[in-house]
């Protein structure tokens, strides 16, 4: 296991959350366990912190949430975006994105 | 959308917590599970797979907390649980819930009650559309405000720009004859614009016009809701019917609305058109030119008071021909424009002021002790608040926790409070000084119940923030174990300060109400001028022949006054126009001499025997009797101060002197009499001079009686009225009262500030005492090993007693010397209400002191005793 994970940046943990059921409905371990596989083990979800993000987007109706029945019949919380939770992805890249460059370009020019 | 989805979501969670836990535990567990598949997958056993997952997920039970904490409902619930704590907190100590309880409910009762008597009076509009714009207009002369006269009336109207409508009015007291007792109603007859004036309509039938109010108009009146429903039963035909005032018959045109507040003679309960005679301007010996009307004046928008006030000034300097003026209707010194709000709050201003301050204070009071019994608490409560904040309870959990309990104090104080309120206004109404306006406006309505809502919630937030923060500040360590006493420090250093302020406080509202109690005393000290014991007074009104024939009157005030005499047991029996300290006021004319003296002065018109039956001296000269008749050469006398002002060092007696109108004969003083107080008996040098009814240039339509009898003179008051009634049984009698009483009652508004600073400071006192008390025993019981050691170490008994008297009197101390600093500063506030004593009395500021530090000694000594009596053998095991 890598030594140098990093909790996420704050504020940022939304918009991961949104971005990766973006891609397909899943329960909460899987949008962590995507959020490490795919920031490479550089991002540490919290679980209490995830779980009462997802409550705050479903609650805001960015998210529907869903039980499923699980294979050794336990139930199952599944989160999918919403209309409304699409839009606010978007424009949460977009602004991310401008940032992002922002602080790109003022660290190229330092060097 | 969302904000529905928010509420939808925590209700569900408030209608079924237990299917919403079971929710979040699945969805815990489920990911707990999940994570441990997760490591198995990667080829961990499951019993590694499982400790590596609790490695990396921590306890579930926090997760499931942190979950479950998510959501405004659990604030809802959180702050339920708060308050059964709190209310189980309070019922274990029932003594301090009841002490805090009742001194906050005295408080906010007090304030209150203090509230909604100030509340309509000084802040609240009055309760006309557009009340700012209605001002009250004064003739000027010789820096006395005057009545109007009729004719400068019209002046204004046709010259002056600033005003929508001008109205003039007088008090009219027309009696209903058609009954078997007559009964007098007060009313008013006003110009046709009066109701626009005021910007109300009646609710019945129609407002006056400029065809009713014509000299020798149509006679049609318009009555106050409280007599329609009272005499007529609210019959809503009234309209168009008759009534018969004064044997003629009067047609009603209206009704006013039930909501209609008169202010300006709050018991007109009828109304008349004036119908004086515009056209006789140049006749100067009239009532139209007698300075006898009100006049109020609605600005036009957007004109200021300076501008309307600019607007007479100019009229009054330039006159025209159109308007001649005679010489005491000349308006020399202009006019003065007020809002009616300010007239009509003028004379009671000061007296409310000081009493809303006086408020504030027993207010503050009782906050600093309810702080103080907190602070109390809170030193108890250490170890429990150390013991939450170990198990994770936040700073702000604990704040919100004391809040909540001094908010429930607070409330409960808050609505006992109503009760205390409700009970005030009760009696301020009864003891509320005479002129004291709208006091059918002073009830417990929603500003009121709103004011006492606000300064409930301010309170319980006021008292529980230092013990607040005190609670929540507390150090760990320090406070779980709870022998250490170096941490006490910094409650004891703000409770001292909180006792110190409430004896400062206290000082201040003894000092205010010691000097009002001395002034009321230099005031009765004040000879009135007469000798007010056994005299019986009343006042008989002449009503039945309106305006027209003075013999008439004057004969039939004769001869009531000769049936009187009559009377077995009356010692002597007089007709006045004007009682001294009863009230009347409008009896002052101007009076010029012929050596050139020109000065406002009471006109009294009385006759033979009312000086020897008021005990009023005789200093030179002769008294007024039956030499004085119609056809005699005019005579009068003159007060003292109105002969040592005019004549100084000379002989009064044969100078000549004009009173009221100036063509008329002179009129030759023929004695000085001793000064009498009129209006108040802080009236300096009262001028008044004394005519026979026969010589005045008008007969009075209503007259005072002035009795004196041998024995008890109230008892005579039946066959007194039945004597006047016997010559005529129309005649209203009112106003029947003991000469005494009227001087007693004379000096209501400083009686009635007096009143309330002495209720209030008591209440200060007994607070302030509770105080010191509560501080030095819980000193005490905090000190008990440290007195124990002192007293094995050899101290004696007066020494122990000592070291807490001291300690106690140290703090009286220091409040007694803020206390006078502030109230040095606070008494000019009710300056304006003292009489013959300095704000700065050191009598006052003397005694004051005394009771104070002989109150909170005695409020040192029990804790004192206590000390004293410790057993040091029984302390120092107990360690």
């Amino acid at each position: 296991m890598e030594n140098s994970n990093t909790d996420v940046i704050q504020g940022t943990l939304d918009m991961l959350i949104l971005k990766t059921l973006s891609l397909e409905p899943m329960h909460g371990f899987g949008i962590a366990r995507r959020v490490e596989q795919i920031s490479r083990g550089v991002f540490k979800v919290n679980p209490g912190s995830l779980l009462t993000a997802v409550q705050r987007l479903e609650r805001a109706g960015l998210l529907n949430a869903e039980w499923r029945q699980t294979e050794n019949s336990r139930r199952a919380k599944f989160y999918s975006l919403t209309g409304p939770g699409k839009k606010q992805l978007e424009i949460d890249t977009a602004e991310w994105k401008r940032r992002a460059s922002a602080i790109a370009r003022l660290l190229n020019a330092e060097g | 959308m969302s904000l529905w989805r928010q509420l939808a979501r925590g209700l569900r969670v408030l209608i079924n917590r237990t299917a919403a836990d079971r929710d979040v535990t699945d969805e815990v567990q489920h990911y707990l599970d999940e994570a441990t598949k997760a490591f198995i997958a990667r080829g961990l056993s499951p019993e590694e797979a499982l400790r590596a997952a609790r490695m990396q997920f921590g306890s579930p039970l926090v997760v499931y907390e942190q979950v479950r904490a998510y959501g405004w409902e659990n604030r809802i619930g959180m702050f339920f649980s708060d308050l059964r704590y709190a209310v189980r907190r309070l019922r274990k100590t029932p003594a301090f819930a009841f002490v805090s309880v009742l001194t906050l409910a005295l408080g906010i009762g007090a304030s209150t009650a203090i509230f909604s008597a100030v509340n309509p009076i000084l802040f609240q509009p009055l309760p006309y559309p557009e009340a700012r714009r209605i001002m009250m207009i004064w003739d000027i002369s010789q820096g006395l405000r005057m009545d109007v006269t009729f004719h400068t009336y019209r002046e204004l109207v046709v010259r002056s720009r600033s005003f929508d409508a001008l109205a003039v009015m007088r008090p009219w007291q027309p009696t209903l004859t058609s009954e078997a007792e007559p009964e007098r109603f007060e009313g008013q007859s006003v110009s046709a614009s009066y109701f626009d004036v005021l910007g109300v309509q009646p609710a019945l039938g129609r407002d006056f016009t400029e065809t009713d109010d014509q000299f020798r108009g149509p006679r049609v009146v318009i009555l106050s809701d409280s007599l329609w429903r009272r005499r007529f039963g609210a019959d809503s035909t009234i309209v168009g019917r008759e009534v018969k005032l004064e044997d003629n018959l009067y047609t009603v045109i209206g009704v006013m609305p039930s909501r209609f507040e008169n202010t300006l003679t709050p018991s007109a309960e009828i109304w008349s058109p004036l119908q004086y005679n515009p056209q006789n301007i140049t006749d100067l010996n009239t009532r139209e030119w007698g300075h006898n009307l009100r006049m109020v004046g609605r600005l036009r928008p957007g004109i200021g008071v300076n501008q309307a006030n600019q607007d007479l000034g100019l009229i009054a300097r330039n006159p025209v021909t159109e308007f001649p003026r005679p010489p005491w209707a000349s308006l020399p010194s202009g006019f003065v424009v007020n809002s009616l709000q300010n007239e009509i709050t003028r004379g009671v201003k000061p007296a409310l002021l000081a009493v809303l301050g006086a408020v504030v204070l027993v207010l503050l009071i009782a906050c600093v002790n309810v702080t103080n019994l907190l602070l109390a608490r809170g030193a108890q409560r250490r170890g429990e608040f150390s013991m939450r904040a170990a198990l994770g309870a936040g700073r702000s959990r604990l704040i919100r926790q004391v809040l909540i309990e001094s908010l429930l104090l607070a409330t409960l104080g808050g609505v006992l409070g109503i009760g205390v309120a409700e009970a005030g206004v009760r009696t301020l109404v009864a003891l509320s000084p005479s002129g004291l306006p709208r006091l059918n406006a002073i009830t417990l309505d929603q500003t009121v119940l709103a004011f006492a809502f606000a300064i409930t919630t301010f309170i319980g937030l006021a008292v529980g923030l230092i013990p607040a923060l005190h609670a929540s500040r507390s150090d760990l360590a320090d406070g779980i174990q709870r022998n250490s006493r170096r941490t006490a420090g910094g409650y004891h250093g703000t409770r001292r300060a909180l006792v110190v302020s409430e004896i400062a406080f206290a000082l201040v509202l003894l000092v205010g109400s010691g000097l009002l109690f001395r002034s009321l005393q230099s005031l009765f000290a004040i000879p009135p001028g007469f000798d007010a014991s056994h005299v019986l007074t009343m006042q008989v009104q002449e009503s039945r022949r309106r305006f027209d024939n003075d013999t008439a009157r004057r004969q039939f005030f004769a001869q009531a006054l000769d049936e009187v005499r009559r009377l077995p047991g009356v010692a002597s029996a007089a007709f006045t126009s004007l009682l001294p300290l009863s009230g009347d006021q409008s009896g002052v004319y101007g009076a010029q001499f012929e050596t050139g003296g020109n000065f406002q002065v009471f006109r009294y018109v009385v006759t033979p025997e009312y000086l020897e039956t008021m005990g009023i001296a005789l200093h030179r000269g002769r008294l007024l009797d039956a030499r004085d008749g119609e056809f005699a050469p005019p005579a009068v006398l003159i007060s003292e101060s109105l002969a040592k002002i005019t004549f100084p060092g000379q002989d009064p007696i044969g100078q000549r002197v004009h009173v009221g109108p100036a063509n008329r004969p002179w009129y030759i003083v023929v004695g000085v009499v001793g000064d009498v107080k009129q209006t108040s008996l802080a009236e300096v040098q009262p001028k008044a001079v004394y005519l026979a009814p026969a010589q005045s240039w008008f007969a009075d339509t209503t007259m005072s009686l002035a009795l004196r009898a041998h024995g008890d003179v109230a008892s005579l008051v039946p066959a007194v009225k039945n004597a006047i009634w016997s010559v005529d049984k129309d005649q209203p009698i009112i106003r029947v009262a003991l000469m005494d009483t009227l001087l007693a009652t004379s000096e209501s508004q400083r009686r009635f500030t007096m009143i309330v600073f002495e209720a209030f400071a008591l209440v200060a006192l007994v607070l302030s005492a509770a105080g010191i008390y509560g501080v030095l025993s819980g000193s005490v019981t905090e000190r008990t090993r440290e007195i124990g050691v002192r007293s094995a170490l050899g101290a004696s008994r007066g020494n122990i007693l000592a070291l807490v008297i001291r300690q106690g009197m140290t703090l009286t101390g220091l409040g007694v010397l803020i206390g006078v600093t502030g109230a040095a500063a606070m008494t000019q506030a009710i300056v304006t209400l003292l009489f013959g004593v300095s704000r700065l009395d050191p009598i006052t500021y003397l005694a004051v002191i005394a009771l104070l530090v002989a109150v909170s000694a005695m409020a040192c000594w029990m804790p004192a005793w206590r000390a004293a009596r410790v057993d040091p053998s029984i302390t120092l095991r107990a360690e």
